[in-house]
């Protein structure tokens, strides 16, 4: 919503880049088979990312999503192994998600806990709560339709980068398109003025970490059929690494504004990153203060880009505003 | 005659080239209690600021205990033992009061021992000079008002506070605790201390002031003695001559009653047992002192305050109205006061911002049109003459008076019935000021009823068909187009009837 100065452009642009670099010196990044893997292994990060921008919209945060991706994951291995059909263990994963989600939601919404106070505690006590559980081991001896859900390994791919893309744009359209879109832009950017314009900015803030919950759910479920055993640790770091994906991709920490696209470009530029270095021959050890390096460029550019607007705003202006008590 | 605590001469400030005081001459005596009057705007709170050095004065000279201040700044004013207590008190909720105390008047590195029993004794003898009896183990936010006002003054005092400065004291305390907070006065002024004493509220100023000085437009009206001067004498020397503007008032008909408004109360918003009706095509201008209950009147209207007692009609049907959005469905616009914060969103277009009271009209199923919405924005664009590239342009870079406008965009977009406008000019330049003056009458004249709300007394003169006046959360009386001046409000909003309470208020 930002004019004269596009996220999406300038990260696009950093990730061009660094593509020309490895095409010029490891060309065989761009194997088939590599960047089938690098896609696979984001589908289930962009899918989070999209929850995620709902939520740092509405000018709120959610870091218990990775403690949530593993307890969805051991959840539909779980139940998969119980005897339920495939597709209601798949559907179990997802609510599952919500439900955490909507806990999450509405200690926020109803009860005004910050998020992030919310999120730690749901982050550890869902984290601990799976050790516990299951005692550190992981699922193994699923059910022969489980992995792959029963398609093959190929169409599986296809369906899962497809159910990506389309959950991505569907979210995309509907924050530009719908009133609720709207009105998740207006709770982050102002709730004073959405509350005042008749938007109920408490159910708004339920319903997104809802969301974020069954999109945790869902991206769980794809990450862990792609194995036959599910692991009780998986999803480490996965909120930090999802919110830097928000975050580079121009979504204003505080809410308000950002977008879709930009957090796609965000998640591809930081998931393109790691298997680069391993191309270029650099120590994978170096992998996270990249992204580390990329995340502060991202920040000070939008300190930089509000500065100069603000600036040019000012030369425009007309009307000092009166100072007198 | 002793010599003058504070002085000041010929004090001029100007903001960007507002003139806010114009040789403004000040001075307290010791064991004096000066009040400081004047309409909202006057120039107090900035005098005040010089004094406490919170801001510097362009041009004038202020001088303390016989000494000439220069460079004044917080740090020196306290050690000149000046001391201001505000409308507000700021300690610390969670710290206990001999802590609060203590942060101020401690020195020490960051690595000194508190003696604790010390912090204590120092407290409470502090408290008991400023005449009041408080644990000093009691946390702050467990204090009520006027305790909390007390602390604030024992920490003045244990600064070594000659000069008190009170800005508004009294605005949130009762009958009873004003009277206790008057007995602290009177015993700092046997101490030899100087109290300069702001209130709007005249029958407190006569019955504790000693000398009266009143400012109007950032100018010294005159300085009298409180035995020399009557209340009528005081509120003309506020109110001035009329103002020489041209309002584009048109006549246009009345219709039927729009809002009523019968016996309404809420002690949260501190709105006491308001009845008023509002016809459409009348403009209504509520008048009052900051602080007297008109935006918070204005918010329980709009449902943001819960309403304890009484009834809201809507076109003489008694509504319910809970939040705003059921404020919206009644038919209830509210353009509040500080459109930066509550108004509109920055981050957002025109079109957006002007369609985020009305998205459902504008939508199929939640899903919004957007060539609707373009077409209603441009309509606004155009009627009210928004100045912006497009409706794409971001709010933010409109200038203030066009985000004004948008702000009433949006509200007339949910096709009100009435129209409730707080300080719709506030911070607005002229041209624009006059632009939504006008398209104010057109609304009126549309069949619309206008609620204003504005502090600025030619405003309310020259754009209302009748003046509701409110002091201390309830109506202080009603005046007619006709017969309004600018005597007659200020007489209202500070509590005094023209007839009748004389006798008690020289007393």
């Amino acid at each position: 919503m930002r004019k004269g100065y596009s996220r999406e452009a300038s990260v696009a642009g950093a990730l061009i880049a660094l593509l020309v670099v490895v095409a010029a010196v490891a060309p065989r990044y761009f194997s088939r088979e590599n960047l089938t893997d690098i896609c696979l292994a984001n589908a289930p990060v962009l899918i989070v990312a999209v929850g995620m921008t709902l939520v740092i919209l509405t000018g709120q945060i959610d870091i218990s999503v990775g403690s949530m991706f593993a307890v969805c994951g051991v959840a539909a291995g779980v139940l998969a192994k119980a005897g339920l059909p495939v597709p209601i263990a798949a559907l179990g994963a997802c609510f599952t998600g919500a439900a955490l989600g909507s806990l999450n939601g509405g200690l926020v919404a109803y009860l005004r806990v910050p998020s992030i106070v919310v999120t730690l505690a749901a982050m550890v006590a869902l984290r601990d709560g799976l050790r516990w559980a299951t005692q550190g081991a992981w699922v193994e001896d699923l059910p022969s339709g489980f992995q792959w859900l029963g398609f093959s390994q190929s169409s599986f791919s296809a369906m899962i980068l497809l159910l990506a893309a389309g959950i991505t744009v569907t979210v995309g359209w509907g924050l530009r398109n719908l009133a609720a879109g709207r009105a998740v832009y207006a709770t982050g950017s102002s709730e004073q003025a959405a509350h005042l314009s008749g938007i109920d900015t408490r159910r708004y803030r339920f319903w997104v970490f809802t969301i974020m919950g069954a999109l945790t759910g869902l991206a769980a479920l794809l990450n862990s059929v792609r194995f036959n055993q599910i692991p009780s640790n998986s999803g480490l770091g996965l909120e930090m690494r999802v919110i830097a994906a928000v975050v580079v991709g121009g979504t204003a920490i505080t809410g308000g504004t950002g977008s879709i696209s930009g957090t796609v470009v965000g998640v591809i530029l930081l998931g393109a990153v790691g298997p680069a270095l391993t191309f270029l021959g650099i120590n994978p050890y170096w992998e996270k203060a990249i992204q580390g390096a990329i995340i502060l460029a991202a920040i000070v550019a939008d300190k930089v880009s509000v500065r100069v607007a603000f600036l040019s705003s000012r030369k425009h202006a007309s009307s000092p505003a009166s100072t007198r008590a | 005659m002793p010599a003058p605590l504070l002085e000041a001469r010929s004090i001029s400030k100007a903001f960007a080239g507002v003139r806010a005081l114009n040789d403004v001459d000040f001075s307290l005596f010791p064991g004096e209690v000066h009040a400081l009057v004047g309409e909202n705007g006057a120039g107090k709170s900035t005098l005040i600021k010089v004094f406490t050095g919170a801001i510097a004065a362009d041009s004038g000279s202020l001088t303390v205990a016989g000494r000439e201040v220069r460079h004044h700044t917080p740090a020196t004013a306290r050690s000149l033992g000046i001391g201001a207590i505000y409308q507000q008190p700021s300690l610390f909720p969670h710290l206990t009061v001999a802590e609060n105390i203590a942060w101020t008047l401690e020195g020490g590195g960051l690595w000194h021992r508190v003696d604790w029993k010390a912090r204590q004794r120092l407290a409470a003898g502090l408290i008991r000079r400023a005449g009041a009896s408080i644990d000093p183990e009691r946390v702050a936010g467990t204090l009520s008002m006027p305790e909390q006002q007390i602390v604030e003054i024992a920490k003045a005092i244990g600064a070594g506070a000659r000069i008190l400065i009170m800005d508004e004291p009294t605005s949130s305390l009762t009958d009873r605790e004003v009277e206790s907070l008057f007995q602290v006065i009177a015993s700092l002024r046997a101490q030899g201390s100087g109290v300069i004493y702001i209130s709007h509220r005249l029958n407190e100023i006569f019955s504790i002031a000693d000398r009266i000085t009143v400012l109007r437009d950032g100018e010294t009206i005159g300085t009298r003695n409180t035995t020399e001067v009557q209340p009528t004498d005081l509120i003309e020397m506020m109110a001035g001559r009329p103002s020489a503007s041209v309002f584009p008032k048109r006549e246009v008909p009345h219709g039927a009653i729009a809002l009523e408004l019968r016996n309404v109360s809420s002690s949260a918003a501190g709105v006491r047992d308001v009845s008023f009706s509002v016809r459409s095509g009348e403009i209504v201008g509520l008048a009052g002192l900051v602080g007297s209950g008109r935006t918070e009147l204005a918010e329980t209207i709009f449902g943001l305050n819960a309403l304890d007692s009484g009834e809201i009609l809507v076109e003489a049907r008694t509504v319910r109205i809970g939040s705003p959005a059921e404020a919206i469905e009644a038919g209830v616009a509210y353009v509040p006061q500080d459109r930066r914060r509550h108004g509109i969103v920055l981050e957002m277009p025109v079109a957006a911002n002007t369609s985020l009271a009305s998205l459902r009209a504008i939508s199929r199923w939640g899903w919004i049109d957007g060539a609707r919405e373009r077409i209603l924005a441009e309509r606004y664009v155009a009627q009210l003459q928004i100045k912006t590239p497009s409706v794409d342009a971001t709010c933010g870079t409109l200038s203030g008076g066009n985000q004004q406008k948008v702000a009433l965009a949006r509200w007339l977009a949910t096709s009100p019935k009435v129209l409730i406008l707080d300080e719709p000019t506030q911070g607005v330049d002229v041209g624009s000021k006059s632009e939504i003056h006008r398209r104010m009458v057109d609304l009126a004249e549309g069949g619309l009823a206008i609620i204003m709300i504005s502090s600025e007394l030619p405003e309310i003169l020259g754009m209302s068909d009748r003046i509701l006046v409110m002091h201390a959360g309830s109506i202080g009386g009603v005046l007619s187009r006709a017969e309004a001046t600018q005597y007659k409000i200020l007489s209202l909003a500070l509590g005094h009837r023209p007839t009748g309470e004389m006798a008690q208020i020289q007393e």
